[in-house]
Protein backbone atom coordinates (compact mmCIF):
# COMPACT_ATOMS: atom_id res chain seq x y z
CA UNK A 1 0.00 0.00 0.00
CA UNK A 2 1.56 3.28 -0.53
CA UNK A 3 0.98 6.75 1.02
CA UNK A 4 -1.57 8.10 -0.98
CA UNK A 5 -3.78 5.27 -0.30
CA UNK A 6 -3.49 5.63 3.19
CA UNK A 7 -3.73 9.42 2.72
CA UNK A 8 -6.70 8.60 1.41
CA UNK A 9 -8.25 6.67 4.30
CA UNK A 10 -6.90 8.95 6.59
CA UNK A 11 -8.89 12.00 4.74
CA UNK A 12 -12.15 9.62 4.60
CA UNK A 13 -12.25 8.69 8.19
CA UNK A 14 -11.10 12.53 9.20
CA UNK A 15 -13.50 14.29 7.07
CA UNK A 16 -15.37 12.68 4.25
CA UNK A 17 -16.72 9.29 6.19
CA UNK A 18 -16.43 11.05 10.00
CA UNK A 19 -17.98 8.06 12.29
CA UNK A 20 -19.66 10.59 14.22
CA UNK A 21 -20.35 13.45 12.14
CA UNK A 22 -21.21 11.67 8.75
CA UNK A 23 -21.87 8.06 9.53
CA UNK A 24 -23.60 9.39 13.12
CA UNK A 25 -22.45 5.94 14.75
CA UNK A 26 -20.93 6.04 18.43
CA UNK A 27 -23.14 8.66 19.49
CA UNK A 28 -23.75 7.02 23.05
CA UNK A 29 -19.94 7.36 24.11
CA UNK A 30 -19.88 10.39 21.96
CA UNK A 31 -22.38 12.52 23.82
CA UNK A 32 -21.69 11.13 27.14
CA UNK A 33 -17.96 11.59 28.03
CA UNK A 34 -18.10 14.86 25.92
CA UNK A 35 -18.12 17.53 29.19
CA UNK A 36 -14.73 18.42 28.97
CA UNK A 37 -11.90 17.97 26.04
CA UNK A 38 -9.84 15.71 27.97
CA UNK A 39 -12.73 13.17 28.64
CA UNK A 40 -13.87 13.49 25.38
CA UNK A 41 -9.67 13.17 23.93
CA UNK A 42 -8.82 9.89 26.09
CA UNK A 43 -12.21 8.27 24.95
CA UNK A 44 -11.17 9.21 21.66
CA UNK A 45 -7.78 7.62 21.98
CA UNK A 46 -9.12 4.59 22.95
CA UNK A 47 -11.27 3.83 20.52
CA UNK A 48 -8.65 4.99 18.19
CA UNK A 49 -6.45 1.63 19.73
CA UNK A 50 -9.45 -0.57 19.70
CA UNK A 51 -10.49 0.44 16.43
CA UNK A 52 -6.87 0.29 14.68
CA UNK A 53 -6.34 -3.46 16.66
CA UNK A 54 -9.66 -4.91 15.70
CA UNK A 55 -9.35 -3.69 12.09
CA UNK A 56 -5.75 -5.28 11.63
CA UNK A 57 -7.40 -8.74 13.39
CA UNK A 58 -10.45 -8.63 11.70
CA UNK A 59 -8.60 -8.10 8.25
CA UNK A 60 -5.86 -10.84 9.17
CA UNK A 61 -8.26 -13.39 10.10
CA UNK A 62 -10.96 -12.61 7.14
CA UNK A 63 -10.26 -15.68 4.86
CA UNK A 64 -10.96 -17.91 7.83
CA UNK A 65 -14.48 -16.03 9.93
CA UNK A 66 -17.57 -17.81 8.71
CA UNK A 67 -20.41 -15.52 7.57
CA UNK A 68 -22.67 -16.96 9.40
CA UNK A 69 -21.26 -16.46 13.01
CA UNK A 70 -18.86 -13.35 12.03
CA UNK A 71 -20.74 -10.63 13.98
CA UNK A 72 -19.95 -12.67 17.86
CA UNK A 73 -16.18 -12.75 16.39
CA UNK A 74 -15.92 -9.43 15.51
CA UNK A 75 -17.28 -8.69 19.27
CA UNK A 76 -14.69 -11.13 20.37
CA UNK A 77 -11.99 -9.62 18.92
CA UNK A 78 -13.06 -6.14 19.91
CA UNK A 79 -13.80 -7.23 23.32
CA UNK A 80 -10.55 -8.77 23.70
CA UNK A 81 -8.91 -5.67 22.62
CA UNK A 82 -10.93 -3.12 24.79
CA UNK A 83 -9.97 -5.50 27.93
CA UNK A 84 -6.04 -4.89 26.69
CA UNK A 85 -6.90 -0.96 26.42
CA UNK A 86 -8.97 -0.99 29.76
CA UNK A 87 -6.07 -2.77 31.84
CA UNK A 88 -3.74 -0.71 30.11
CA UNK A 89 -5.88 2.92 30.76
CA UNK A 90 -6.30 1.62 34.70
CA UNK A 91 -2.23 1.06 34.96
CA UNK A 92 -0.90 4.33 33.36
CA UNK A 93 -3.78 6.54 33.84
CA UNK A 94 -5.96 5.78 36.58
CA UNK A 95 -7.62 9.00 37.11
CA UNK A 96 -8.78 9.41 33.07
CA UNK A 97 -9.94 5.55 33.65
CA UNK A 98 -11.66 6.70 36.81
CA UNK A 99 -13.24 9.78 34.63
CA UNK A 100 -14.54 7.99 32.07
CA UNK A 101 -15.80 4.92 34.12
CA UNK A 102 -18.14 2.79 32.16
CA UNK A 103 -17.74 4.32 28.43
CA UNK A 104 -14.20 2.28 28.41
CA UNK A 105 -15.66 -1.25 28.11
CA UNK A 106 -18.45 -0.01 26.56
CA UNK A 107 -16.27 0.59 23.60
CA UNK A 108 -16.72 -2.90 22.55
CA UNK A 109 -20.68 -1.58 22.05
CA UNK A 110 -19.44 1.50 20.14
CA UNK A 111 -20.96 0.48 16.39
CA UNK A 112 -18.62 2.75 14.51
CA UNK A 113 -15.55 -0.58 15.76
CA UNK A 114 -18.19 -3.14 14.33
CA UNK A 115 -19.28 -1.23 11.20
CA UNK A 116 -15.79 -0.67 10.00
CA UNK A 117 -15.05 -4.45 10.67
CA UNK A 118 -18.29 -5.10 8.35
CA UNK A 119 -17.73 -3.01 5.67
CA UNK A 120 -13.96 -2.40 5.62
CA UNK A 121 -12.08 -4.74 7.05
CA UNK A 122 -13.81 -7.65 6.44
CA UNK A 123 -13.51 -7.17 2.96
CA UNK A 124 -9.80 -5.25 2.42
CA UNK A 125 -6.26 -6.21 3.00
CA UNK A 126 -4.42 -5.66 6.44
CA UNK A 127 -2.77 -2.50 5.38
CA UNK A 128 -5.57 -0.92 4.42
CA UNK A 129 -7.64 -1.93 6.86
CA UNK A 130 -5.07 -0.10 9.19
CA UNK A 131 -5.47 2.97 7.49
CA UNK A 132 -8.76 2.83 7.84
CA UNK A 133 -9.21 2.07 11.69
CA UNK A 134 -6.62 5.14 12.27
CA UNK A 135 -8.53 7.36 9.85
CA UNK A 136 -11.69 6.09 11.26
CA UNK A 137 -9.90 6.22 14.70
CA UNK A 138 -8.74 9.89 14.71
CA UNK A 139 -11.86 11.05 12.99
CA UNK A 140 -13.86 9.88 16.05
CA UNK A 141 -11.01 11.68 18.34
CA UNK A 142 -11.24 14.91 16.90
CA UNK A 143 -15.08 14.79 17.13
CA UNK A 144 -14.84 13.71 20.72
CA UNK A 145 -11.99 16.38 21.67
CA UNK A 146 -13.75 18.71 19.36
CA UNK A 147 -17.20 18.55 21.32
CA UNK A 148 -15.82 18.38 24.78
CA UNK A 149 -13.58 21.75 23.85
CA UNK A 150 -16.92 23.85 22.82
CA UNK A 151 -18.52 22.28 25.78
CA UNK A 152 -16.04 22.59 28.34
CA UNK A 153 -15.81 26.27 27.23
CA UNK A 154 -19.57 27.16 26.87
CA UNK A 155 -20.51 25.32 29.91
CA UNK A 156 -18.00 25.62 32.61
CA UNK A 157 -16.19 28.40 31.32
CA UNK A 158 -12.76 27.00 31.15
CA UNK A 159 -10.81 25.84 28.33
CA UNK A 160 -8.18 22.18 28.62
CA UNK A 161 -9.19 21.78 32.25
CA UNK A 162 -7.68 18.51 34.07
CA UNK A 163 -5.07 17.48 31.84
CA UNK A 164 -3.46 16.09 34.84
CA UNK A 165 -5.49 13.05 34.11
CA UNK A 166 -3.46 12.86 30.62
CA UNK A 167 0.17 13.93 32.43
CA UNK A 168 -0.13 13.13 35.61
CA UNK A 169 0.64 15.19 38.69
CA UNK A 170 -1.56 17.44 40.64
CA UNK A 171 -4.95 18.64 39.44
CA UNK A 172 -4.89 21.80 36.92
CA UNK A 173 -7.84 23.83 36.91
CA UNK A 174 -6.78 24.84 33.08
CA UNK A 175 -7.52 28.46 31.78
CA UNK A 176 -10.59 29.44 33.09
CA UNK A 177 -12.08 32.41 31.88
CA UNK A 178 -15.18 32.36 33.48
CA UNK A 179 -16.46 30.67 36.83
CA UNK A 180 -19.13 28.43 35.60
CA UNK A 181 -20.53 29.08 32.33
CA UNK A 182 -24.13 27.92 30.41
CA UNK A 183 -25.18 24.55 32.82
CA UNK A 184 -26.97 23.68 29.59
CA UNK A 185 -24.08 22.78 27.14
CA UNK A 186 -22.53 20.13 29.71
CA UNK A 187 -26.19 18.53 30.31
CA UNK A 188 -27.05 15.77 27.79
CA UNK A 189 -29.53 17.77 25.29
CA UNK A 190 -26.85 20.48 25.24
CA UNK A 191 -24.24 17.64 23.64
CA UNK A 192 -27.35 17.44 20.83
CA UNK A 193 -27.37 20.67 20.47
CA UNK A 194 -23.46 21.16 19.95
CA UNK A 195 -23.47 17.98 17.24
CA UNK A 196 -25.90 19.23 15.24
CA UNK A 197 -24.21 22.46 15.30
CA UNK A 198 -20.90 20.32 14.45
CA UNK A 199 -22.79 18.16 11.76
CA UNK A 200 -24.31 21.72 10.19
CA UNK A 201 -21.22 23.43 10.03
CA UNK A 202 -20.07 21.04 8.12
CA UNK A 203 -22.62 20.62 5.40
CA UNK A 204 -21.87 24.45 4.76
CA UNK A 205 -18.49 23.81 4.67
CA UNK A 206 -19.14 21.53 2.22
CA UNK A 207 -21.58 23.13 -0.15
CA UNK A 208 -19.07 25.81 0.17
CA UNK A 209 -16.47 23.81 -1.21
CA UNK A 210 -19.08 22.31 -4.09
CA UNK A 211 -20.13 25.63 -4.58
CA UNK A 212 -16.54 26.64 -4.92
CA UNK A 213 -15.79 23.42 -7.44
CA UNK A 214 -19.13 24.10 -9.98
CA UNK A 215 -18.16 27.76 -10.30
CA UNK A 216 -14.47 26.89 -11.51
CA UNK A 217 -15.65 24.07 -13.37
CA UNK A 218 -18.01 26.56 -15.14
CA UNK A 219 -15.84 29.31 -15.59
CA UNK A 220 -13.78 27.81 -18.51
CA UNK A 221 -17.05 28.54 -20.56
CA UNK A 222 -19.39 26.50 -22.48
CA UNK A 223 -17.08 24.47 -24.51
CA UNK A 224 -15.66 21.97 -21.35
CA UNK A 225 -19.28 21.44 -20.48
CA UNK A 226 -19.27 18.53 -22.60
CA UNK A 227 -17.33 16.50 -19.34
CA UNK A 228 -19.85 17.35 -16.83
CA UNK A 229 -19.26 18.48 -13.62
CA UNK A 230 -15.57 17.78 -12.12
CA UNK A 231 -17.15 17.10 -8.38
CA UNK A 232 -20.38 15.38 -8.18
CA UNK B 1 -67.71 34.29 -23.31
CA UNK B 2 -65.04 34.17 -20.82
CA UNK B 3 -66.05 33.16 -17.29
CA UNK B 4 -63.46 33.89 -14.90
CA UNK B 5 -62.95 30.62 -13.03
CA UNK B 6 -62.59 30.32 -9.18
CA UNK B 7 -61.55 27.74 -7.10
CA UNK B 8 -62.74 26.94 -3.59
CA UNK B 9 -62.53 28.35 -1.46
CA UNK B 10 -65.62 30.60 -2.44
CA UNK B 11 -65.22 32.49 1.06
CA UNK B 12 -62.57 33.98 2.39
CA UNK B 13 -61.79 32.57 5.83
CA UNK B 14 -62.64 34.70 8.46
CA UNK B 15 -60.30 34.24 11.25
CA UNK B 16 -56.65 35.06 10.20
CA UNK B 17 -53.79 34.26 11.99
CA UNK B 18 -52.95 37.81 13.00
CA UNK B 19 -56.28 38.13 14.91
CA UNK B 20 -56.62 34.85 16.42
CA UNK B 21 -53.36 35.72 18.12
CA UNK B 22 -54.46 39.23 19.12
CA UNK B 23 -57.45 37.65 20.88
CA UNK B 24 -55.64 35.15 22.34
CA UNK B 25 -52.85 38.24 23.78
CA UNK B 26 -56.34 40.22 24.60
CA UNK B 27 -57.32 37.17 26.35
CA UNK B 28 -54.63 36.83 28.59
CA UNK B 29 -54.73 40.82 29.74
CA UNK B 30 -56.65 39.92 33.17
CA UNK B 31 -54.43 37.24 34.06
CA UNK B 32 -51.39 39.64 33.41
CA UNK B 33 -53.08 42.22 35.58
CA UNK B 34 -53.74 39.95 38.36
CA UNK B 35 -50.03 38.65 38.12
CA UNK B 36 -49.07 42.17 38.18
CA UNK B 37 -50.91 42.86 41.35
CA UNK B 38 -49.72 39.87 43.02
CA UNK B 39 -46.77 39.22 42.14
CA UNK B 40 -45.41 42.89 41.13
CA UNK B 41 -44.43 44.83 37.93
CA UNK B 42 -41.61 42.44 37.36
CA UNK B 43 -43.62 40.60 34.94
CA UNK B 44 -44.00 43.67 32.56
CA UNK B 45 -40.32 43.87 32.53
CA UNK B 46 -40.29 40.11 31.90
CA UNK B 47 -42.38 40.77 28.69
CA UNK B 48 -41.04 43.43 27.57
CA UNK B 49 -37.44 41.68 27.26
CA UNK B 50 -39.10 38.34 26.38
CA UNK B 51 -40.60 40.31 23.42
CA UNK B 52 -38.24 42.12 22.19
CA UNK B 53 -35.96 39.22 21.85
CA UNK B 54 -38.73 36.99 20.46
CA UNK B 55 -39.63 39.70 17.65
CA UNK B 56 -35.69 40.49 17.23
CA UNK B 57 -35.27 36.69 16.91
CA UNK B 58 -37.94 36.15 14.64
CA UNK B 59 -37.16 38.86 12.19
CA UNK B 60 -33.39 37.48 11.79
CA UNK B 61 -34.45 34.19 11.00
CA UNK B 62 -36.86 35.21 8.71
CA UNK B 63 -34.26 37.03 6.89
CA UNK B 64 -31.02 34.34 7.23
CA UNK B 65 -34.03 32.17 5.85
CA UNK B 66 -34.34 34.86 2.53
CA UNK B 67 -38.27 35.21 3.51
CA UNK B 68 -39.53 38.70 4.08
CA UNK B 69 -39.37 39.73 7.68
CA UNK B 70 -42.93 41.50 7.69
CA UNK B 71 -44.89 38.27 7.18
CA UNK B 72 -44.08 36.77 10.08
CA UNK B 73 -44.02 39.83 12.88
CA UNK B 74 -47.13 40.70 11.56
CA UNK B 75 -48.80 37.51 12.74
CA UNK B 76 -48.16 38.72 16.44
CA UNK B 77 -47.49 35.03 17.19
CA UNK B 78 -43.97 36.42 18.00
CA UNK B 79 -45.94 38.28 21.06
CA UNK B 80 -48.00 35.15 21.90
CA UNK B 81 -44.51 33.54 22.54
CA UNK B 82 -43.53 35.81 24.51
CA UNK B 83 -46.74 36.41 26.44
CA UNK B 84 -46.40 32.98 27.72
CA UNK B 85 -42.84 33.01 28.49
CA UNK B 86 -43.78 35.61 30.60
CA UNK B 87 -46.43 34.01 32.82
CA UNK B 88 -44.26 30.86 33.12
CA UNK B 89 -40.91 32.94 34.77
CA UNK B 90 -40.86 34.47 38.10
CA UNK B 91 -41.41 37.89 38.37
CA UNK B 92 -37.92 38.79 39.36
CA UNK B 93 -35.62 37.11 36.59
CA UNK B 94 -32.44 38.71 34.95
CA UNK B 95 -33.25 39.84 31.45
CA UNK B 96 -30.16 37.87 30.17
CA UNK B 97 -31.93 35.01 31.34
CA UNK B 98 -35.54 35.63 29.52
CA UNK B 99 -33.65 36.74 26.20
CA UNK B 100 -31.74 33.08 25.81
CA UNK B 101 -35.40 31.48 26.30
CA UNK B 102 -36.91 33.81 24.07
CA UNK B 103 -34.44 33.11 21.47
CA UNK B 104 -33.94 29.72 22.02
CA UNK B 105 -38.02 29.50 21.47
CA UNK B 106 -38.13 31.34 18.52
CA UNK B 107 -34.89 30.06 16.99
CA UNK B 108 -34.86 26.49 17.74
CA UNK B 109 -37.86 25.55 18.85
CA UNK B 110 -39.72 27.49 16.50
CA UNK B 111 -37.76 28.58 13.21
CA UNK B 112 -35.50 25.59 12.94
CA UNK B 113 -38.57 23.68 12.58
CA UNK B 114 -39.67 25.70 9.92
CA UNK B 115 -41.95 28.47 11.55
CA UNK B 116 -45.04 29.04 12.03
CA UNK B 117 -47.08 26.05 11.33
CA UNK B 118 -44.54 23.60 11.24
CA UNK B 119 -42.79 23.75 14.83
CA UNK B 120 -43.91 20.14 16.54
CA UNK B 121 -43.12 21.88 19.68
CA UNK B 122 -44.85 24.59 21.70
CA UNK B 123 -42.22 27.49 21.49
CA UNK B 124 -43.10 28.82 24.79
CA UNK B 125 -42.63 25.81 26.70
CA UNK B 126 -39.32 24.91 24.73
CA UNK B 127 -37.82 28.06 25.96
CA UNK B 128 -39.09 27.59 29.11
CA UNK B 129 -37.52 24.13 30.07
CA UNK B 130 -34.49 25.13 28.00
CA UNK B 131 -33.94 27.75 31.04
CA UNK B 132 -35.54 25.69 33.78
CA UNK B 133 -32.59 22.78 32.75
CA UNK B 134 -29.73 25.73 32.28
CA UNK B 135 -30.83 28.18 35.40
CA UNK B 136 -32.27 25.89 37.88
CA UNK B 137 -31.55 28.61 40.34
CA UNK B 138 -33.24 31.56 38.31
CA UNK B 139 -36.57 29.62 38.08
CA UNK B 140 -36.99 29.16 41.70
CA UNK B 141 -36.87 32.81 42.38
CA UNK B 142 -40.65 33.02 43.20
CA UNK B 143 -41.54 36.43 45.26
CA UNK B 144 -44.38 35.87 47.37
CA UNK B 145 -47.59 37.36 46.40
CA UNK B 146 -49.03 40.42 47.67
CA UNK B 147 -51.90 39.60 49.76
CA UNK B 148 -51.27 42.35 52.63
CA UNK B 149 -50.72 39.89 55.94
CA UNK B 150 -48.01 38.05 54.32
CA UNK B 151 -44.58 39.23 56.17
CA UNK B 152 -42.14 40.24 53.11
CA UNK B 153 -39.95 42.67 52.11
CA UNK B 154 -41.92 44.19 48.71
CA UNK B 155 -39.47 45.52 45.84
CA UNK B 156 -40.79 49.07 44.21
CA UNK B 157 -41.27 48.69 40.68
CA UNK B 158 -37.40 50.86 40.21
CA UNK B 159 -36.03 48.21 42.55
CA UNK B 160 -37.41 45.41 40.11
CA UNK B 161 -36.25 46.90 37.49
CA UNK B 162 -33.14 47.25 38.95
CA UNK B 163 -32.80 43.19 39.62
CA UNK B 164 -34.44 42.37 35.44
CA UNK B 165 -31.46 45.06 34.19
CA UNK B 166 -28.76 43.90 36.50
CA UNK B 167 -29.23 40.97 38.27
CA UNK B 168 -28.56 42.59 41.89
CA UNK B 169 -31.39 43.13 44.57
CA UNK B 170 -31.14 46.30 46.73
CA UNK B 171 -28.46 46.23 49.31
CA UNK B 172 -29.05 44.69 52.69
CA UNK B 173 -32.01 42.77 51.05
CA UNK B 174 -31.25 39.10 50.61
CA UNK B 175 -33.15 36.55 47.95
CA UNK B 176 -34.38 34.84 51.35
CA UNK B 177 -35.98 38.13 52.28
CA UNK B 178 -38.04 38.17 48.90
CA UNK B 179 -38.28 34.93 47.68
CA UNK B 180 -40.84 32.35 48.95
CA UNK B 181 -41.93 28.88 47.99
CA UNK B 182 -44.54 28.11 46.01
CA UNK B 183 -47.73 26.38 46.77
CA UNK B 184 -46.66 23.47 45.06
CA UNK B 185 -42.91 23.44 45.89
CA UNK B 186 -44.01 23.61 49.76
CA UNK B 187 -46.41 21.15 49.26
CA UNK B 188 -43.81 18.72 47.53
CA UNK B 189 -40.92 19.47 50.48
CA UNK B 190 -44.12 18.97 53.09
CA UNK B 191 -45.17 15.42 52.01
CA UNK B 192 -41.41 14.67 51.31
CA UNK B 193 -41.18 15.76 55.41
CA UNK B 194 -44.02 13.16 55.85
CA UNK B 195 -46.35 16.02 57.00
CA UNK B 196 -49.70 15.49 55.71
CA UNK B 197 -51.70 17.57 53.52
CA UNK B 198 -54.05 18.78 55.70
CA UNK B 199 -50.74 20.40 58.22
CA UNK B 200 -49.03 21.96 54.81
CA UNK B 201 -52.76 23.86 53.62
CA UNK B 202 -52.54 25.63 57.04
CA UNK B 203 -49.48 27.42 55.94
CA UNK B 204 -49.61 30.98 55.22
CA UNK B 205 -49.12 30.82 51.57
CA UNK B 206 -51.63 28.64 51.00
CA UNK B 207 -55.50 29.56 50.31
CA UNK B 208 -58.74 27.83 49.97
CA UNK B 209 -57.36 25.81 47.36
CA UNK B 210 -54.29 25.93 46.05
CA UNK B 211 -52.20 29.22 47.01
CA UNK B 212 -53.25 32.36 47.88
CA UNK B 213 -53.18 34.79 44.40
CA UNK B 214 -51.84 31.70 42.52
CA UNK B 215 -55.70 30.79 42.69
CA UNK B 216 -57.16 35.00 41.69
CA UNK B 217 -54.46 34.90 39.08
CA UNK B 218 -56.17 31.34 37.96
CA UNK B 219 -59.59 32.65 38.14
CA UNK B 220 -58.87 35.45 35.72
CA UNK B 221 -56.80 33.48 33.57
CA UNK B 222 -59.92 31.36 33.06
CA UNK B 223 -62.18 34.69 32.38
CA UNK B 224 -59.47 34.69 29.46
CA UNK B 225 -59.76 31.52 28.46
CA UNK B 226 -63.46 31.47 28.44
CA UNK B 227 -63.77 34.37 25.80
CA UNK B 228 -61.54 32.54 24.01
CA UNK B 229 -63.79 29.33 23.90
CA UNK B 230 -66.90 31.82 23.28
CA UNK B 231 -65.00 33.15 20.30
CA UNK B 232 -64.31 30.00 18.73
CA UNK B 233 -60.66 30.49 19.05
CA UNK B 234 -60.05 27.08 20.86
CA UNK B 235 -62.41 24.11 21.15
CA UNK B 236 -63.49 22.85 24.70
CA UNK B 237 -61.88 18.99 24.53
CA UNK B 238 -58.19 20.19 25.09
CA UNK B 239 -59.58 22.52 28.49
CA UNK B 240 -62.10 19.54 29.34
CA UNK B 241 -59.19 17.04 28.46
CA UNK B 242 -56.45 18.81 30.86
CA UNK B 243 -58.89 19.02 33.52
CA UNK B 244 -59.77 15.69 33.63
CA UNK B 245 -56.66 13.84 32.96
CA UNK B 246 -55.18 15.93 36.14
CA UNK B 247 -58.34 16.23 38.09
CA UNK B 248 -59.58 12.56 38.28
CA UNK B 249 -56.75 10.80 38.84
CA UNK B 250 -56.05 13.69 42.16
CA UNK B 251 -59.85 12.94 43.04
CA UNK B 252 -59.19 8.92 42.91
CA UNK B 253 -55.69 9.63 45.19
CA UNK B 254 -57.73 11.95 47.56
CA UNK B 255 -60.19 9.51 48.44
CA UNK B 256 -58.24 7.00 48.78
CA UNK B 257 -55.42 8.71 50.97
CA UNK B 258 -56.38 12.36 51.62
CA UNK B 259 -53.32 12.72 54.15
CA UNK B 260 -50.50 12.29 51.48
CA UNK B 261 -52.67 13.55 48.35
CA UNK B 262 -53.74 16.70 47.77
CA UNK B 263 -56.94 17.51 46.74
CA UNK B 264 -58.23 18.32 42.88
CA UNK B 265 -58.91 21.66 44.01
CA UNK B 266 -55.50 22.23 44.88
CA UNK B 267 -54.47 20.96 41.69
CA UNK B 268 -56.40 22.83 39.77
CA UNK B 269 -55.75 25.79 41.33
CA UNK B 270 -52.17 25.64 41.75
CA UNK B 271 -49.28 26.10 39.21
CA UNK B 272 -50.02 26.60 35.74
CA UNK B 273 -52.97 24.65 35.59
CA UNK B 274 -55.82 26.60 34.17
CA UNK B 275 -53.01 28.62 32.25
CA UNK B 276 -51.84 25.51 30.63
CA UNK B 277 -55.67 24.34 30.01
CA UNK B 278 -57.15 27.67 28.13
CA UNK B 279 -53.73 28.66 26.26
CA UNK B 280 -50.16 26.83 26.41
CA UNK B 281 -51.92 23.13 25.49
CA UNK B 282 -54.52 24.84 22.99
CA UNK B 283 -51.99 26.06 20.73
CA UNK B 284 -53.10 25.34 17.10
CA UNK B 285 -49.81 24.48 15.39
CA UNK B 286 -48.38 21.83 18.22
CA UNK B 287 -51.71 20.40 19.45
CA UNK B 288 -53.42 17.71 18.11
CA UNK B 289 -56.33 18.82 15.27
CA UNK B 290 -58.83 15.69 14.93
CA UNK B 291 -61.95 16.25 17.88
CA UNK B 292 -61.38 12.72 19.46
CA UNK B 293 -57.79 13.86 19.30
CA UNK B 294 -57.46 16.95 21.02
CA UNK B 295 -59.42 15.03 24.19
CA UNK B 296 -56.89 12.17 24.49
CA UNK B 297 -54.15 15.01 23.50
CA UNK B 298 -55.51 16.97 26.71
CA UNK B 299 -56.08 13.98 28.95
CA UNK B 300 -52.44 12.88 28.79
CA UNK B 301 -51.47 16.79 29.37
CA UNK B 302 -53.14 16.72 32.02
CA UNK B 303 -52.26 12.87 33.48
CA UNK B 304 -48.57 14.05 32.98
CA UNK B 305 -48.95 17.01 34.74
CA UNK B 306 -50.42 14.96 37.68
CA UNK B 307 -47.86 12.05 37.27
CA UNK B 308 -44.92 14.68 37.30
CA UNK B 309 -46.39 16.71 40.27
CA UNK B 310 -47.38 13.56 41.99
CA UNK B 311 -43.88 11.36 41.08
CA UNK B 312 -41.33 13.49 39.78
CA UNK B 313 -38.77 15.66 40.96
CA UNK B 314 -40.35 18.87 39.46
CA UNK B 315 -42.73 20.81 41.68
CA UNK B 316 -44.86 21.29 38.51
CA UNK B 317 -44.97 19.73 34.75
CA UNK B 318 -47.23 21.73 32.80
CA UNK B 319 -43.98 22.45 30.00
CA UNK B 320 -42.88 19.03 30.38
CA UNK B 321 -46.31 17.45 30.23
CA UNK B 322 -47.12 19.61 27.54
CA UNK B 323 -43.33 18.92 25.12
CA UNK B 324 -44.10 15.31 25.59
CA UNK B 325 -47.35 15.49 24.23
CA UNK B 326 -46.22 17.47 21.49
CA UNK B 327 -44.37 14.48 20.31
CA UNK B 328 -47.43 11.91 20.36
CA UNK B 329 -49.70 14.51 18.10
CA UNK B 330 -48.34 12.70 14.89
CA UNK B 331 -49.27 9.32 16.42
CA UNK B 332 -52.71 10.49 17.95
CA UNK B 333 -53.58 12.72 14.70
CA UNK B 334 -52.91 9.54 12.74
CA UNK B 335 -54.87 7.28 15.19
CA UNK B 336 -58.05 9.53 15.31
CA UNK B 337 -58.83 10.52 11.87
CA UNK B 338 -62.36 11.87 11.49
CA UNK B 339 -64.81 9.88 9.66
CA UNK B 340 -65.70 10.91 6.06
CA UNK B 341 -68.97 10.76 4.89
CA UNK B 342 -69.47 7.64 2.33
CA UNK B 343 -66.37 6.26 3.12
CA UNK B 344 -65.86 2.99 4.66
CA UNK B 345 -63.96 2.90 7.81
CA UNK B 346 -60.51 1.71 6.57
CA UNK B 347 -58.94 0.13 9.42
CA UNK B 348 -62.04 -1.97 10.89
CA UNK B 349 -63.52 -3.16 7.29
CA UNK B 350 -61.09 -2.85 3.83
CA UNK B 351 -62.74 -2.75 1.45
CA UNK B 352 -61.73 -2.56 -2.76
CA UNK B 353 -62.88 0.64 -3.03
CA UNK B 354 -61.42 2.60 -0.60
CA UNK B 355 -57.99 2.91 -1.15
CA UNK B 356 -56.01 2.25 2.78
CA UNK B 357 -52.83 3.00 3.89
CA UNK B 358 -50.84 -0.38 3.14
CA UNK B 359 -52.83 -0.71 -0.56
CA UNK B 360 -51.83 2.79 -2.20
Amino acid sequence: MNATAFGERLKAGLWQDNPGLVQMLGLCPLLAVTTTFVNGFGLGIATLLVLGGSNVLVSATRRWIRTEIRIPIYVLIIASLVTCIELIFKAWFPTLDHSLGIFIPLIVTNCAIVARAEIFASKNPVGQSLADGIGMGAGFTLLLATLGFVRELIGSGSILSRMDLLFGGDPMRGLVLVDGGWLLAILPPGAFFALAILVAAKSVLDNRQRQKARDAGRAPGAATSAQGPTIS
Amino acid sequence: MDFERKEAPYRAPRAKVSSIMLQVLLALVPAALAHVWFFGPGFIFNFLVAAIFCVAGEAGMMRLRGRAPELALSDFSALVTAALLAFALPSLTPWWVTATGALFAVVVAKHLYGGLGFNIFNPAMAGYVMLLVAFPMYMNLWVAPRMGDIDYEYLTAFESLRYTLTGHLPDLVSFDAVSRATPLDAMKSGLNNARTTAEIQTLPIMGDFGGRGWEWIGNFTAVGGFWLLIQKIIRWQIPVGVGLGLLVPAGIMYLVEPGSHPGPGFHLFSGATILCAFFIATDPVSAATSPKGRLIYGIGIGFLIYAIRTWGAYADGVAFAVLLMNLAVPAIDYLTRPHIVGHYDAHKDPSPGVPTDKGS
